[in-house]
């Protein structure tokens, strides 16, 4: 008996995000339609005669109404044929393959520091609520979601880089080291370590701890405020009060008890905050030239590069809808009270 | 209860009891030491706007090409940038660009977001679930990664990051717009005003609206600080105000080239934006204990 | 008399920012008994409970003598807290529902107990859990062991928590309310329960609730509380033989079975109720 109503949720699940999707599509498919660019132009160049210019424009289907253009786009995307990029002459797909990773390891780490600083700053902050630690944390964290950070990305380099020497310079590794290690995977750390080159795995830590602080520090904001308003309503719950009369610790009370409890929609908000950073990293790899998609996105906006444009966007949507679905895939797994 | 309060007192009597209600607010604010400063902050960024132009020490245009990447000193005291240009005088002309984007932003975002919420929370049912998953696509960005495709698609300037940050930032108002509306769609008073043969644009206008514009201008104001970063973030990729314009975001950009041996290039816009972005942040902050009823008692 | 477990001279407590305190002048000892304390609620009665345990970190709490076996309560640091909580201390909480960690298995709840006090093997806690399980008559203790609260009716929940309190032996126990979230039907099995427990173990029981019938039955002495502060204590064989009107009023407030069927006596309230009364317990 349980079936049917599982499959109506899956299946209820399933249509909004196809219609999500489908708008997706649509948004992406009319920010490339209006773009000042025109896609002919930039294939041919600005030499062609009238005759090759009409016969690229007719290949590209650009004489059909518009809705016969956009049934196109629909049949390139379920065929992953996502165009070729003006810029590089590659097709779109393997351009963004090639640079996600540099953009996951930092967010990575980014989300690891986060997780890592506004979690117990969220938990200290309910626990003194009032108190003095609670607003230091609260102009702490509100700090670290005021600063513009491509311009603390810039500090940052003036003066732990330039000034005190601590962290390596712009880029994912010392100029010195490029091209050392194989590309297998994509990402640098798992590449240096797996060919046993330890320096340059220093060195790709060394260039990825900047950046990856600063975002951190910066995605931490939402965490900490978060953390702190689950754990006020956690706090004063009955359960607490019978693992205090246990005679638990005050330290295991909060961790073991209460924070426990949390921990599931922790997970729903680290998850919406990885994804929220791609937007703070579009920023710090222009600081930092940072080979991601980041930077691939924004040479691609300063080109009117428009399937690869079009390519990025939806892109970043599909990872918001997924993080999402995941977020909520983990609720169900663990939490009991859902199973 | 401010709601139900306002709203059986009829539109006439509303705007003195808005305005005391909005002096209470001001007067809670100000005992928070940050949301004090908030507010200063704020007093001194539309104060610079205004009377920019009288307080700037130099034209923030004027190029002096024997005094460049000068450091702070007492002729200058935030330097000057590679074009002998003031940078104190610049960033004192860049707060009325600041002031005009959040201006504009806001009355485009405010009545955008409100008409869809409003249109939506009213009619129910099938406007509902198409205008709201409309709203959740947009909401499926980040606001700078979708506000930099549009500039992308309408072309660099200014007015077009405007527009930009404006198409991502109204979602989040059509939802809270919605929420309001559904809360007294059903009220006695909207049941009222249908049965005497109000039209729907009538009674959304004249009724709904003014009941959620309170929480939408304070969502408004939490807003804020994201639309500023946004919009210095795409100054800073060259996507926004074009130079020699001195928005924050584009000047910590050209600076950068310089960043290395002249510090002060970079370094005072960007305190700039944090500043003000702060500010909004802890006024942001205050507003919203300020409206949380538990806290009010406590006066 | 023998030496009392409990001692307690002129408890006051009064929260933070409070207007007045929500106790005062409250004084009883307890021995190996049942002690009763019936009000109405904000009388105090819970109050009166947490801050034996000194979980109240919000409010001031001070007594002239508050005595439990060696220890004294009021100058106990934290560290001697956490060793009498669970240990030689315990209470039992009001509604399984929010009393149990919900994302835990009940087993694991009652053993930690345990573990939090006796130096043994997890398996060790284990095994004196599911014996504590079978102590308070549930059928099948690994059963229920791995549920998690959610999955448990009311009635067990209780027992698990009564499980989970006197797993350590204490030498008191206070329970809150402990039956009335439960249903009618239960509620005498799992007082039953309690019951049969405590006079076994030889524990002292503190037994706070407004039913005045339950306390009746199930104390041998009641403390009768107002507005804070203890108006009456009786022997709760002689509790038909109370003077103060409070009391009088409560009585006269309860439906009686062949009684008449005229609507029942409502309380009149007086100021000068909250004065307590000579008394002869």
């Amino acid at each position: 008996m349980r079936n049917p109503r599982w499959l109506s949720a899956a299946l209820n699940q399933a249509a909004t995000i196809g219609v999500t999707l489908l708008g997706l599509l649509i948004l992406t498919f009319v920010i490339g339609r209006i773009m000042p660019v025109d896609p002919v132009r930039a294939i041919v160049g600005e030499e062609a005669t009238r005759e090759v210019y009409m016969n690229v424009y007719q290949q590209l289907g650009l004489d059909k109404p518009m809705w016969q253009q956009f049934l196109f786009y629909l049949r390139d995307v379920a065929t992953l044929d996502f165009g070729t990029s003006l810029r590089t002459g590659q097709p779109v797909l393997d351009d963004i393959l090639h640079v996600l990773p540099a953009t996951i390891e930092l967010a990575t780490f980014a989300i690891v520091i986060g997780a890592g600083i506004g979690i117990p700053l969220g938990v200290l902050a309910a626990v003194n609520k009032d108190r003095w630690q609670d607003h230091a944390i609260r102009v702490f964290s509100l700090m670290g979601h005021s600063m513009p950070i491509f311009w603390t990305g810039m500090i940052g380099l003036l003066v732990f880089y330039a000034a005190l020497g601590w962290v390596g310079g712009a880029g994912r590794m010392s100029q010195f080291y490029i091209g050392l290690v194989p590309d297998r995977t994509g990402f640098l750390l798992i590449d240096s370590a797996l060919a046993g080159e330890w320096e340059v795995f220093r060195s790709a830590v060394n260039h990825l701890i900047l950046p990856a602080a600063l975002l951190g520090y910066s995605s931490s904001a939402y965490i900490t405020r978060m953390t702190r308003s689950f754990m006020l309503d956690q706090i004063n719950q009955e359960y607490v009060t019978t693992a205090r009369v246990k005679g638990l610790s005050e330290r295991k009370t909060i961790w073991s008890h209460a924070f426990g409890n949390i921990k599931v929609q922790l997970v729903t908000i680290v998850a919406l905050a990885y994804g929220a950073l791609l937007e703070g990293a579009v920023l710090i790899e222009t600081v930092f030239a940072w080979p991601g998609f980041g930077q691939y996105l924004t040479s691609t906006l300063r080109m009117g590069d428009m399937n690869a444009l079009m390519t990025c966007v939806l892109l970043v949507g599909v990872i918001f809808i997924a993080l999402n679905l995941l977020s909520d895939l983990l609720y169900r797994v663990f939490d009991p009270r859902t199973r | 209860m401010l709601h139900s309060e306002t709203g059986r007192a009829g539109a006439r009597l509303r705007l003195p009891q808005g305005l005391s209600a909005f002096g209470n607010i001001l007067k809670f604010l100000w005992k928070s030491p940050t949301s004090a400063f908030g507010l200063i902050v704020l007093g001194f960024l539309i104060a610079t706007a205004l009377l920019g132009p009288l307080l700037a020490p130099y034209d923030p245009y004027a190029q002096d090409l024997q005094n460049t990447l000068q450091a702070p000193s007492t002729a200058h005291w935030f330097g000057t940038d590679e074009l002998g240009r003031d940078i104190l005088s610049r960033l004192l002309f860049g707060a009325a660009i600041t002031l005009r984007i959040i201006f504009l932003v806001t009355i485009v975002v405010g009545p955008i977001g409100m008409a869809v919420g409003t249109i939506a929370g009213y009619f129910g049912g099938r406007v509902d679930t198409v205008l709201m998953r409309i709203t959740d696509i947009f909401l499926s960005f980040p606001s700078l990664i979708l506000a930099l495709a549009f500039v992308a698609a309408l072309g660099p300037s200014l007015n077009n990051a405007i527009i930009a940050i404006a198409l991502t930032a109204w979602p989040p108002i059509a939802r809270l717009a919605r929420a309001e509306t559904l809360t007294f769609r059903k009220a006695d008073y909207i049941s009222a005003a249908r049965l005497q043969g109000a039209s729907s644009a009538r009674i959304i206008w004249k009724s709904i609206v003014p009941m959620c514009l309170p929480s939408v201008m304070i969502r408004l104001t939490l807003n804020m600080a994201t639309v500023i970063l946004t919009a210095a973030g795409l100054g800073f990729l060259g996507l926004g105000a074009q130079p020699p314009m001195p928005e924050w975001g584009a000047m910590i950009a050209t600076g950068r080239r310089y960043m290395i041996d002249s510090w002060w290039l970079v370094t005072f816009p960007g305190l700039a934006i944090l500043t003000v972005s702060l500010a909004f942040n802890l006024l942001g902050d205050g507003l919203r204990d300020a409206l949380d009823p538990k806290q009010m008692n406590r006066r | 008399m023998e030496t009392p477990i409990l001692d307690v001279q002129d408890l006051r407590v009064h929260y933070r920012g409070a207007p007045q305190p929500a106790v005062q002048d409250v004084s009883f000892a307890l021995g190996r008994e049942r002690l009763g304390i019936v009000g109405e609620s904000g009388s105090g009665k819970s109050t009166v409970g947490r801050a034996l345990l000194k979980l109240l970190p919000t409010a001031e709490i001070t007594a002239t003598r508050m005595q439990f076996g060696e220890t004294d309560l009021q100058a106990a640091t934290e560290k001697q807290m956490l060793d009498i909580r669970g240990n030689r201390m315990s209470m039992i909480l009001q509604d399984p529902k929010f009393s149990l960690n919900p994302i835990r298995r009940c087993g694991e709840q009652i053993a930690e107990a345990y573990l939090t006090h006796f130096r043994c093997s997890k398996r060790e806690a284990k095994e004196r859990a599911l014996a504590m399980l079978e102590a308070v008559q549930i059928r099948d203790p690994h059963l229920v062991y791995d549920r998690y609260p959610h999955e448990v009716s009311g009635g067990m929940g209780q027992r698990i928590m009564i499980a989970m309190m006197l797993l350590a032996e204490p030498r008191l126990v206070i329970a809150d309310e402990p039956t009335s979230a439960l249903d009618v039907t239960v509620r005498l099995e799992v007082l039953k329960i309690l019951d049969d427990l405590v006079r076994e173990k030889g524990i002292g029981l503190i037994m706070i609730s407004h039913d005045l019938n339950l306390v009746r039955n199930f104390c041998d002495r009641v403390l009768i509380m107002y507005a804070g502060r203890v108006v009456e204590t009786l022997n709760a064989a002689e509790l038909d033989r109370a003077q103060h009107p409070y009391t009088r009023g409560l009585l006269a407030a309860q439906p009686r079975i062949g009684g008449n069927r005229q609507p029942l006596p409502v309380l009149d309230r007086r100021p000068e109720w909250s004065q307590p009364m000579e008394t002869s317990a």
